[in-house]
Parts: structure tokens; sequence; C-alpha cells
């Protein structure tokens, strides 16, 4: 599978909270190759976001070492960070997180507006990652004229429209009926068949299915690390 | 980031809550039309007051006589004859920079041609003061040197008189009586028309000085070789201080006024007064340009207190924002031009309202005004600046956010 797209050792992270220092990840020792699909699992609290957060380079780790992509995070600043996440990691939030005077299209652009990409670029690469998520017709609709399963996926599109390494789901289908659930799912199965890594975060089992690895977290550390054979056929694979 | 989207994007934030931009950017937009109306208004006043004062000439002095001293009480300027014919020959022959030095004497009275009258002011005049004020002979002559001498019976009309009593008909050697003295018409004058202060110039009888004064007028001008005023033409403006200087010298002297004692003559410098003009009008500026400070200031203080609401109030988008790939730079360019946008749109639309405020108060006060296009550029630029200084804070509180933070934030 090639050299693994995440490594880290010992990777730590503490808050400080007045007098108090809550160990919200400790001695987290993990690789994961390219092209896993990977849940993360465990009880509120467990220390699940904030993993996600320092592996997507949105936050520096307090204790042990990260590679991303071969590169020590360690030694980024804030804006090399950015640029990471800007070109080799896409987001999607459980309560989507899109902005709400924008249309799908501007949502989807977003990133490729900082990542300096001329105008006409932009709205081909953002029309393209909207057909890819089914949503071709609807380009113009504000959120507010989406449902939820219809606005995670233009989250999904916005995660996907600068063609990343990884994505990082933080309980995707939280907000959806499981029906709408699945088929979220089934977005992400399709987008990790053209390569792309996949790590969510889920309470939820069922989802957890999907993977092929899930990663348990209790109070911050990592309690087990079990891989699942491929699925002959998940549900709604083919929408 | 480019410019164009990040004034886009400042524009989809601004236009999202566009009453709160409104009223964000009011004070800037009070302050800046009320500076730009004041300038108006008060360059305008200031372009009349000059225009005045041009028009009299920036480079004449008027020497009138001096005031008498009567129980104890002063009776005003001109009331103790002093100057002679001899006065203005002396100030042309030895003040190298006086051009002319005209004497003349006035009156009013009446004027009557055929069965024709009108009422007007008339004037004897030496040949210098018609050059020192620029009078131009338009039909008919001038007076000559033999009419000076001899008080001859000859007059110029000025263009409202000679309507007045001729019509149509051409008055050159035509006969008319100044209070009941029969002169002949020389000449008219070209039309000089109305003064800035409102008055006909052209309402005017000018004749010989030794005519007038031997026989028009009655009383003291009549003695000797006594005048009303020197008119005084110097070369440039620049040496009419100079010559005022002089020419109280040479009077003092040829007056024999002894050292101590005051002049027994004023000398008006038109060009001081406008001096004194441009100087009241700077301090003017000034306090205009404090008032527009102040009330610049108070409108960027506006924004930053809505800026910096706005930014808490957008934390979670701030926060999406970097995760996406926003660099702190980028976030801080977001911020700025939001606040620059909201100062620099309230400065144009402030423009436009102090423009139409003073175009309306010129128009029904019959204001002059006078739009200065200095002064709107400055009154942009400066707005700018506002949005620039105050926005800054609150931009770079929002930089300076922690994306995992922001992204927390609900
Ligand atoms: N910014 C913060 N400051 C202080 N403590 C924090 C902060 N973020 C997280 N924590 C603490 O770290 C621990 C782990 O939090 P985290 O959000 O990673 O849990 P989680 O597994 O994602 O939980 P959930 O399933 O409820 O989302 C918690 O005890 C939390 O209170
Ligand atoms: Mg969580």
């Amino acid at each position: 599978m090639g050299a693994p797209i995440i490594e880290t050792r010992g990777l730590g992270r503490d808050y400080v909270v007045g007098a108090q220092v809550v160990h919200a990840l400790e001695g987290l020792t993990v690789s994961i190759d390219r092209g896993e699909f990977l849940a993360i699992m465990g009880p509120s609290g467990s220390g699940k976001s904030t993993c996600m957060q320092l592996l997507g380079c949105l936050d520096t780790p307090t204790a042990g070492a990260y590679l991303f992509d071969g590169e020590d995070v360690s030694l980024l600043d804030r804006d090399a960070l950015a640029e990471t996440r800007n070109r080799k990691i896409g987001f999607v939030f459980q309560s989507f997180n899109l902005l709400p005077r924008a249309s799908a299209l501007g949502n989807v652009e977003l990133p490729l507006m900082y990542g300096r990409r001329d105008r006409r670029t932009r709205k081909e690469m953002a029309e393209r990652a909207l057909e890819a998520v089914g949503l071709g017709a609807r380009i113009h609709h504000t959120p507010a004229q989406l449902s939820g399963g219809q606005m995670q996926r233009v989250a999904i599109a916005r995660a996907l429209v600068n063609d990343p390494l990884l994505i990082l789901a933080d309980e995707p289908t939280g907000a959806l009926d499981s029906a709408t659930g699945q088929e979220i799912l089934a977005l992400f199965h399709r987008l990790n068949g053209r390569g792309i890594t996949i790590i969510l975060v889920t309470h939820d089992a069922e989802v957890a299915r999907a993977a092929r690895r899930v990663l348990r977290f209790r109070d911050g550390h990592l309690v087990g690390d079990e891989r699942i054979a491929p699925v002959a056929d998940t549900a709604g694979a083919s929408a | 980031m480019s410019y164009l989207d990040c004034l886009l994007t400042a524009f989809v934030a601004l236009r999202s809550n566009l009453m709160r931009s409104v009223l964000t950017a009011l004070g800037i937009i009070i302050g800046v039309a009320a500076v730009i109306a004041m300038v108006a208004i008060g360059a305008g006043a200031e372009q009349r007051v000059q225009s005045v004062i041009q028009n009299l000439g920036t480079n004449l002095l008027i020497v009138v006589n001096g005031s008498r001293t009567s129980g104890g009480r002063r009776t005003g300027s001109g009331t103790k004859p002093s100057l002679t014919e001899g006065d203005a020959l002396a100030l042309t022959k030895e003040i190298e920079a006086v051009q002319y030095s005209g004497a003349s004497v006035g009156g009013s009275g009446q004027v009557v041609a055929g069965n024709s009258n009108w009422f007007t002011v008339f004037r004897g005049v030496a040949n210098d003061y018609l050059d020192a004020r620029d009078w131009a002979v338009e039909t008919g002559r001038g007076f000559t040197p033999a009419e000076q001498r001899s008080a001859a019976k000859v007059v110029i009309l000025g263009k409202t008189v000679a309507l007045n009593l001729f019509g149509d008909s051409d008055p050159i050697g035509q006969s008319v009586r100044v209070n009941r003295v029969p002169f002949v018409v020389a000449g008219v004058f070209r039309a000089k028309g109305q003064s800035p202060s409102g008055m006909d110039q052209d309402d005017v009888i000018m004749m010989p000085l030794s005519s007038a004064k031997k026989r028009v007028l009655g009383g003291r001008q009549v003695r000797g070789d006594l005048v009303g005023t020197i008119t005084v033409k110097v070369r440039s403006t620049e040496e009419v201080a100079d010559v005022e200087e002089q020419a109280k010298d040479l009077l003092r002297r040829r007056h024999k006024i002894r050292d101590g004692q005051p002049d027994d003559f004023y000398v008006r410098n038109l060009a001081e007064m406008l001096e004194a003009r441009a100087e009241s009008s700077r301090i003017m500026a000034i306090l205009l340009a404090s008032v527009a400070g102040v009330s610049l200031i108070v409108g960027g203080i506006g924004i930053m207190n809505i800026m910096l609401v706005s930014v808490t109030e957008r934390t979670s988008e701030i926060g999406l924002r970097m995760a996406l790939g926003a660099r702190s730079r980028d976030v801080m360019a977001q911020f700025v031009i939001e606040a620059v946008s909201l100062s620099i749109i309230g400065g144009l639309i402030g423009v436009m309202l102090g423009v139409a405020g003073s175009l309306l108060l010129a128009h029904l006060g019959e204001w002059p005004m006078l739009i200065d296009t200095e002064a709107i550029l400055m009154a942009v630029a400066f707005s700018a600046a506002v949005g620039i200084f105050f926005g800054y804070y609150p931009a770079r509180k929002a930089a300076a956010l922690d994306p995992i933070i922001a992204l927390r934030h609900e």
C-alpha cells in the first residue's frame, strides 16, 4: 500500500483549563495507509474529535510526533498548516458548516479560493465536485433551500473539490436519518474507491461497519484497533 | 485569496446585514456630508469676497483724507482735507513702483439733457485716475491735458447714464447740465457692469478734476489744489506693501508732519484686506477640518464596534474558513476590507449627500458655493484611513482565532 499517509508516535494533546490539565489524548501511536477507510469510535469525551483535529492539522500536539504525508506537522507554522489543510485534507462536520449566504457552488468554491485558483477553474472544479455528489442540478441553491442530506453532500463536495489525500468526517451522519446516512456512507465509499483515505468519527456501530478498520478510544487512549474484512456489498453502494 | 475575492466576500457580508451596514456607515455619511457642504459654502463665500476685492484691483492703494478732531470728537475719514493734486503727482514721480496716481473729487447731483433727467454720482478726475481704475472710453474721446488745465466743460458718461439720458441716440457732442452747469459730452465709457457688491458701476459721470472743483462743487474741496482721494496703482501686487510705506513717508514729509504726530490721511490697501480674508479662511478651514476629524473618528468607532460584534458572531464561520485553508492574512484582509468598504461607501454616500445638500442650499438661499474636489478627495481618503485604522483591531482579533476553538463555537 506504499508509505503510510498518517504516522503518529506517542501523540498527545493536553488542554489546560484553569489549574486543571485535561489529557484529551495520550500516547497515540498509529499508522494509517493511503486508501484506508477507517472509523474512530468511542464514548463521548474519549478524545475522538481531539484526535481528528490533530490528524487534520487543525491543531498541534502537546506531546509526541505526527508525520502527515511524510511531513513533520510540528515543524509547520500556522500558514503552512493552513496550506496543508487546503491542499491535502477535506473536512466534513456533523452540522455541515456551510456558509448560509452562499450558494452550493459558492460554498464548494471556498477551498479553491483560498488555494488561489482562478475563477474559471474554480467554477469548473466546483461544478464537477457537485456533480460527483449528485447535486449537479442544485448548484445555485443556498443551504436554506436544501435538505440535510443535500447539505451534507455539498459539504462532501467541498471536502473533495481540491482532490485531497484525506477526508476527515466528524459524525457526518449524526444529524441525518438512517436512510440518508446510508446514502452519505455510500458516497464516502465511492470516494474511497477513488483512492482517497477516509476517516469517520462516529458513535454508531452501524456506521462504523462501513469502514474496513476501526479505532476505539476510551479516556484519551487507543484501546482497540481492528481490521474488518471487506463486506461484499455495502448497503446503498449503488447510490 | 485575491483582492477581488476579498472585496466580493466583504460585499456579501455587508449586504447580508444591509440595515446594520447602513446604520454603521451613518456616522461617516453624516460627517462627510456636513464637511463637504460646509466647505462648499465656505469656499463660495470666500470666493465672493475675493472677487469683490479682485474686481477693485489688488494692486490699488487708495489714499483718503484724515479725520478732523472737533472738541475731542473725531468725525471720520475724509473730513479733514489735506491731500492735494501735488501729492498725487509726487507719488508718481518719486516712487518708482507707482504706475498711476490719480486725484479725484466726487459728488452727486441731478443731470439734465433736453427733457430727460437722471440722478447720479459725478467725479472730477485726473487722467491718471481713469488709467488706475481701468476706465476705457468706448465712443468719443477722453480728456485732453488742456481741458484738464482749463476746467473745460466736458464730461464722459457712464453707459447707464448715457442710456437714461439719450436712449438710442448718439450723446457725443450733446449738451448736459450737471447741477445746472452746462457741459458737452465728449465720450461714453465702455460698460463695467455690476460691481460684485451689486452696485451699477456705469451709473456715473466723469469730468476733469479742475472742472468739478471750480464749476460744480462748492465748499471746502474747492479751495486751492485740495482733492478728495488719490488712487494709486502699483506696478505689481508684491510691491503694494512697500509702496504703501513709501507713500506714507512721502505724504508725511509733504504735509510736514512731525515725528510722533498722527497721519492726516489714511491709506487703504486692498491686498492687505485680501490677506486678512485669506488668513480668516485658513482658520475656518482648520476648524472645519477638526469638525470633520471628530465626526469621522466617531464614525470610525461605530465601525470598530460593529466589526467586533461581527467577529464574535461569525466565529464559527472564521473557524470554517481556516479549516478550509484560509491563512491568518486572508481572514485579516477579509475583515479589514469589510471595514474599509463600509467607510469608503459611507464616505461616497456622504460626498453625494453633501454635494446635493450644498446645491440645494445654494439654490434655496441663493448662496454662492464652490464644490471643492480637493475636499471631496480628502474626505474619501480620510474615511478610507478611518476604515483601516478602526478595522485593524477587530480584523487582527479574527485572524488570531484558534481554528479549533472557532469551529467549536456555536
Ligand atoms: N478546547 C478544549 N478545552 C478544554 N478541554 C477540551 C477542549 N476540547 C476538548 N476538551 C476535552 O477533551 C476531552 C475530549 O474531547 P473530545 O471533543 O475529543 O471528545 P469526543 O470523543 O469527540 O466526544 P463527543 O463524542 O462528545 O464528540 C473532553 O473531556 C473535553 O472536555
Ligand atoms: Mg466529538
